[in-house]
């Protein structure tokens, strides 16, 4: 499992980081309910490749030559499974670049 | 229409005039060419029923993306003709030849999603023209158009690169976590399409779906404009039907100039589709997609046989690499990475000693691997389309990959 480098304290509906937008679109909400697939994006023109999300959710993330994460299905935005919800908001707390975001 | 009996009726290939129909660019010409503009009361639905979609390259259903803005009452419709691709000339003809059926397309779509304001994104060169043409409408239009000069560069016209350049901001791609139909320009909805797309949409508004549906085939209906270029007698823009073959639209630029390989099809985001197949292959979604290339913006590029079909790539490769925004790690490092490690790849030949003894083992692999290493990861299309090109050069050009693994080129020599 991910190691505790930040506090899982913190529920899985903290709104992301960023303009806010989540809270009038609902297609792009955080206010993740359980059947809802849960996706995360990464925003690349912000990520630096700090490589923390990587090291909070190695179960959907590694990272590239030049320390950038890849989802390890390859796919666009990651589909985050309901287990992993809670360190998922970890890594976009932990983003120290905001560039994570959970959407619906 | 059926398409094969479309494709067979035409005997002799000549350009369809559609979107070029007016003798000159003038307003006076324009109207006497398409006569007055009606405002369609569903525009969303009478594009559904046309099957338009857009020519900027990616194809994507006119009405969807009209469906899809946030109904605010301000939103702001832009016209886009950057046409940051090298290899296609069709914008720039159209805005030169028929500006105000461009205009015509973004009135009305402005007038479907309430706009407020409209833009026109064009190259530099060619704002003098569009704006004299603003200037000769005299402000019939339901709001104020703006003429805006695009940076030249191959991402300009990536539409939040537009919307970015249009916010005071530098020409490059943001993230889109948040879609430019629910906040673009200044923060309000924004439609943006490019600008052959709302040409064609001007001329639905007059005649309906039922005669766009005319031309073209059931999947891909209407006409298109395709840039011709490479080895061919006559490089230039033509208008054609979906359906047509690649060998008509050889046919219309004069004919080959010299033995053609392959076409680039689709541009630099494009795919090579070898000859001489290439010929008979309809340009429709359908039949370009086992070759991995689509019709996109109409670009047709002939590679004549004495070329070298890695050496080509690696240079379309060099100048996409060179033309990433540098704002995403897997672009802006892969992109070089990867051009760097396919040129070892179409230089091999040339090689010798310690290079080639460090460039031989699992080079293939290795670019194949630094390709899935950058693909779909980036704010924009950009690292996905020049990951399609080269995947396409090493299916395209397979023979060549074995001749350079041994040491030799079979440029010229097929």
């Amino acid at each position: 499992m991910s190691s505790p480098m930040v506090s899982t304290e913190q529920t899985s509906t903290a709104p992301s980081p960023g303009r806010g937008i989540a809270s009038v679109t609902p297609a792009t909400g955080t206010g993740a309910t359980d059947s809802a697939t849960v996706a995360l994006h990464i925003d690349w023109t912000r990520c630096d490749g700090r490589g923390l999300c990587a090291e909070l959710l190695p179960e959907l993330l590694d990272r590239d030559d030049w320390g950038f994460p890849r989802a390890r299905d390859g796919s666009r935005d990651v589909a985050v499974p309901r287990t992993l919800r809670r360190h998922a908001s970890d890594a976009v707390a932990a983003c120290p670049v905001l560039a994570l975001r959970l959407s619906q | 229409m059926n398409a094969t009996l479309a494709r067979q009726r035409r005997a002799t290939t000549v350009d369809v005039r559609r979107l070029l129909a007016a003798p000159t660019a003038d307003l006076a010409a324009h109207e006497q060419a398409h006569g007055p503009l009606p405002t369609p009361r569903d525009l969303v639905s009478l594009l559904r029923d046309a099957g338009l979609r857009g020519h900027g390259g990616a194809a994507f259903p006119a009405w969807r993306k009209l469906a899809a803005v946030t109904p605010t009452g301000n939103a702001v419709a832009v016209a886009n003709g950057a046409e940051g691709e090298p290899a296609s000339a069709k914008d720039r003809l159209l805005l030169r030849s028929a500006p105000h059926l461009v205009l015509d397309g973004l009135t009305v779509v402005g007038a479907a999603v309430g706009a407020t304001r409209g833009v026109v994104y064009v190259p530099a060169e060619l704002a003098p023209i569009v704006s004299r043409a603003v200037g000769e409408r005299g402000g019939r239009d339901r709001f104020a158009l703006t003429v805006v000069e695009a940076t030249d560069t191959f991402v300009s016209g990536e539409e939040t690169a537009v919307v970015s350049r249009l916010n005071g901001g530098p020409a490059v791609p943001q993230d889109k976590f948040t879609r430019i139909v629910e906040s673009g320009v200044d923060g309000r909805p924004t439609v943006l399409n490019n600008v052959e797309t709302l040409a064609h949409i001007a001329l639905i508004a007059r005649h309906g779906a039922g005669w766009f549906r005319a031309a073209g085939t059931e999947e891909d209906p209407g006409t298109f404009l395709a840039t011709v270029s490479g080895a061919v007698r006559s490089a230039r823009v033509h208008e054609q039907e979906y359906g047509t073959t690649l060998g008509e639209l050889l046919d219309l630029a004069g004919g080959i100039s010299a033995p053609v390989q392959a076409l680039l099809v689709g541009g630099y985001h494009g795919a090579w589709v070898p000859m001489p197949a290439a010929i008979d292959v309809a340009v429709t979604r359908r039949d370009l997609s086992p070759y991995g290339a689509a019709p996109g913006a109409g670009v047709v590029v002939a590679l004549p046989a004495e070329a070298c079909g890695l050496a080509a790539t690696a240079q379309v490769l060099d100048y996409l690499a060179d033309q990433t925004a540098r704002q995403c790690g897997p672009c802006q490092f892969g992109l070089p990475r990867l051009a760097e490690t396919f040129r070892l790849l179409a230089t091999l030949p040339r090689a010798t000693g310690a290079r080639q003894a460090r460039a031989t083992p699992r080079l293939v692999e290795e670019v194949q691997r630094l390709a899935a290493l950058i693909d779909r990861r980036g704010a924009c299309r950009h690292p996905d389309g020049t990951v399609r090109l080269l995947r396409s050069a090493l299916s395209a050009f397979r023979h060549d990959v074995t001749g350079h693994l041994s040491g030799v080129c079979l440029a010229g020599a097929r």
